[in-house]
């Protein structure tokens, strides 16, 4: 009798099980990620001396640590390589692009515009994000969340945001 | 003790003190009480509003709103399933129970009470063990402390939910980021990519709130959200007799169990609510009642992550070493608030010291004596549909990132690190330990590059000191323990 060996991955349409991709196994993109990491702090940390046991430089210890979260992401790959279990879920690249630009955009506008048109930029950007956006919704959400900054960390902490800059 | 107890008390009872008390304890519940709005999302939010506080204030609001989030952290576990934290997963099961067959109020009160009890006897096991352990740690050298932060890092990334290698890679990968900017020692930037404003290295709320708070955004916005409220069904909140006899036993043994595991690094609430719960389950006389509603399912995982939660305060106090990532958070902010963590932050700073630890009681009863009365106001927040509040989270990331140096970088940075945290959140890599890592980074070069000099260079130091020797054995003894099991499994596999 053939031994049947457990695979992992994802049963398709036709009941016939897949094994996962490399590239969609959660293992291998870790152990991939923790290797560029580690060989991109091993490659800069190599302008720092290292210095000797008894004195160690500033680059000793950023090297030792890169070559161990190196040795951990050859791991995470091969159990990856093995075990195939796929990422789960699907991935939500689009509300994490628009949360990134809501965060960037707020931080670029907050000096040259002022905080209140750098938090209606936000808010509209992030509520964009969500599964439903309900225009009048985000308009009230925004009115009211703008007048609570402002009480909590312009009037309330003191800090010295200016609400609108008049450009010229 | 009692002394500085009353020290403590006449520190935490001066009427700002008390107000920050009051006002963190208020502000947690009611953000952590928000449907997706975990402990760890509201301290990493709130953190910049403390920082303008003065030692004292800003950690008795920290603490304040670490038990009032972990506190409306159980309230959405009961009432809408659905668990802010790992510490509350237990209370899920036969809180929400309870809930269907119209006994929330009953299992709310229980939990607040079990809470309040465990945050007593915790708050008396600080103020025992903490000095001792504090006087001992007076001991320690460079090489005691470098051997204590490994013990600290290994097992807590062992501990970890989720896979072990990964959590140490994050360990790692944390430890490399603590070191981003200037070297203290030789005045160089370290991976500064030649970015000014990385030189003073990535601040401490930028990680919190990128790792924690954007990735859990994210993550939450992937499904739709669905949920069941039993808003009108909360009923009358005083338990039965019988309810209340039930719970006493669980009560303590939930705070024995929790008091114990708080006090270990790594382990914090989750571990030791589950323990309880499984003790309970496993000494009841019918264990079928479990997961249908038992009320003793309720009490001893509230009491124990309680417990533990009051307790995990000892070593992070008196050692500079966290247990979680929440007790990262609370060394970070004192970090930044000017006072280096450790055996001599009593001595140095006793009103911080004790007035935190009577502040710990205050607000433990002020949870019981203010919140649960307004147990229907939370519930009706609950109601919040999250299409409201993730816009409105997002807000207080990016103020308060903003505000803590009045520059964009920090806001980009945070951007960034957003996105690190999503990626990592996909690929089932734990969050705690990188933030750990981060936390002791400095700390740990630095006291292994003092061990070094001391000793001339001869690393034997660490396993010839006695007290160094023992946390490294104990290392190995905890990675031990959780790779023989997975060897074994790995061979019987490979076996059969």
């Amino acid at each position: 009798m053939p031994r049947l060996r457990r695979v992992r991955g994802t049963v398709s349409r036709t009941g016939l099980v897949m094994r996962t991709p490399a590239l969609q196994s959660k293992d291998v993109l870790a152990g991939l990620l923790f290797l560029f990491v580690g060989g991109i702090a091993f490659y800069t940390a190599l302008d720092y001396s290292f210095g000797t046991v008894a004195r160690m430089g500033p680059g000793f210890f950023p090297r030792v640590l890169a070559v161990v979260l190196m040795l951990f992401g050859l791991v995470t790959l091969a159990r990856g390589l093995v075990s195939r279990d796929p990422v789960h879920g699907r991935w939500g690249w689009a509300p994490l692009a628009l949360l990134v630009v809501a965060i960037t955009a707020f931080g670029y506008l907050m000096e040259r515009a002022g905080m209140i048109p750098a938090l209606v930029v936000l808010f509209v950007t992030s509520a964009w994000a969500g599964h439903e956006f309900r225009m009048r919704e985000v308009v009230v959400l925004t009115a009211v969340m703008c007048l609570m900054a402002t009480a909590v960390f312009v009037w309330g902490l003191g800090l010295p945001y200016r609400l609108f800059v008049v450009p010229g | 003790m009692l002394e500085n107890l009353a020290m403590g008390f006449g520190v935490a009872l001066s009427l700002t003190n008390l107000a920050y008390c009051l006002l963190g304890v208020t502000l947690g519940t009611l953000i952590g009480v928000l449907p997706g709005v975990g402990p760890l999302v509201t301290i990493a939010m709130l953190l910049p509003i403390t920082f303008g506080l003065d030692p004292t204030a800003a950690l008795i609001m920290l603490a304040g709103i670490y038990y009032g989030a972990q506190y409306g952290g159980s309230t959405t576990a009961i009432l809408v399933n659905l668990p802010g934290e790992t510490a509350s997963v237990v209370t899920c099961i036969d809180g929400y129970q309870m809930a269907r067959k119209g006994r929330a109020g009953p299992a709310l009160a229980i939990s607040a009470i079990g809470s309040f009890f465990a945050g007593c006897v915790g708050t008396l096991l600080i103020a025992t063990f903490g000095p001792l352990l504090g006087e001992w740690a007076l001991e320690f050298g460079a090489a005691e402390y470098f051997s204590l932060m490994l013990m600290g890092l290994v097992s807590a990334a062992v501990l970890a939910h989720g896979d072990m290698v990964k959590s140490l890679a994050m360990v790692v990968l944390g430890l490399l980021v603590g070191l981003v900017g200037a070297d203290v020692n030789s005045g160089i930037d370290r991976f500064t990519f030649d970015v000014l404003e990385l030189t003073d290295g990535i601040g401490f709320t930028v990680m919190a709130v990128g790792i924690f708070a954007v990735a859990e955004i994210v993550t939450n916005l992937e499904h739709r959200e669905s949920r069941e409220v039993f808003s009108r069904e909360v009923g009358r909140l005083m338990p039965s007799r019988e309810e209340l006899v039930a719970s006493i036993k669980p009560i303590i043994r939930g705070t024995g169990v929790g008091a114990f595991f708080g006090m270990l690094p790594g382990t914090g609430p989750s571990i030791s609510a589950f323990s309880a719960y499984m003790l309970e389950k496993k000494i009841a006389r019918d264990p079928d009642r479990f997961g249908r509603g038992a009320i003793e399912g309720v009490a001893a995982p509230e009491a124990s992550n309680n417990a533990a939660a009051q307790t995990a305060f000892i070593p992070t106090l008196t050692l500079g070493i966290p247990g979680s990532a929440t007790m990262a958070l609370v060394l970070g902010a004192l970090i930044i608030q000017g006072i280096q963590p450790g055996p001599q932050v009593m001595s140095s700073n006793p009103e911080l010291f004790w007035g935190l630890i009577a502040s710990m009681w205050i607000g433990n009863a002020m949870l019981v004596a203010l919140n649960l009365p307004m147990v229907g106001l939370w519930v009706r927040l609950l109601t919040v549909p999250y299409r409201w509040l993730f816009p409105s989270i997002v807000m207080f990331c990016a103020l308060g990132n903003y505000s803590l140096n009045n520059s964009p970088v920090d806001v980009y940075l945070c951007a960034g690190m957003g996105v690190l945290g999503y990626v990592l959140a996909k690929l089932e890599c734990p969050p705690a330990p990188l933030i750990l890592g981060y936390v002791l980074g400095p700390l740990m070069e630095e006291n292994l590059r003092r061990a070094l000099i001391i000793s001339r260079g001869d690393p034997a130091v660490f396993v010839e000191r006695p007290i160094s020797l023992a946390f490294l054995v104990a290392t190995a003894l905890i990675l031990a323990v959780m790779i023989l099991p997975a060897m074994r499994r790995a061979k019987g596999e490979a076996g059969d």
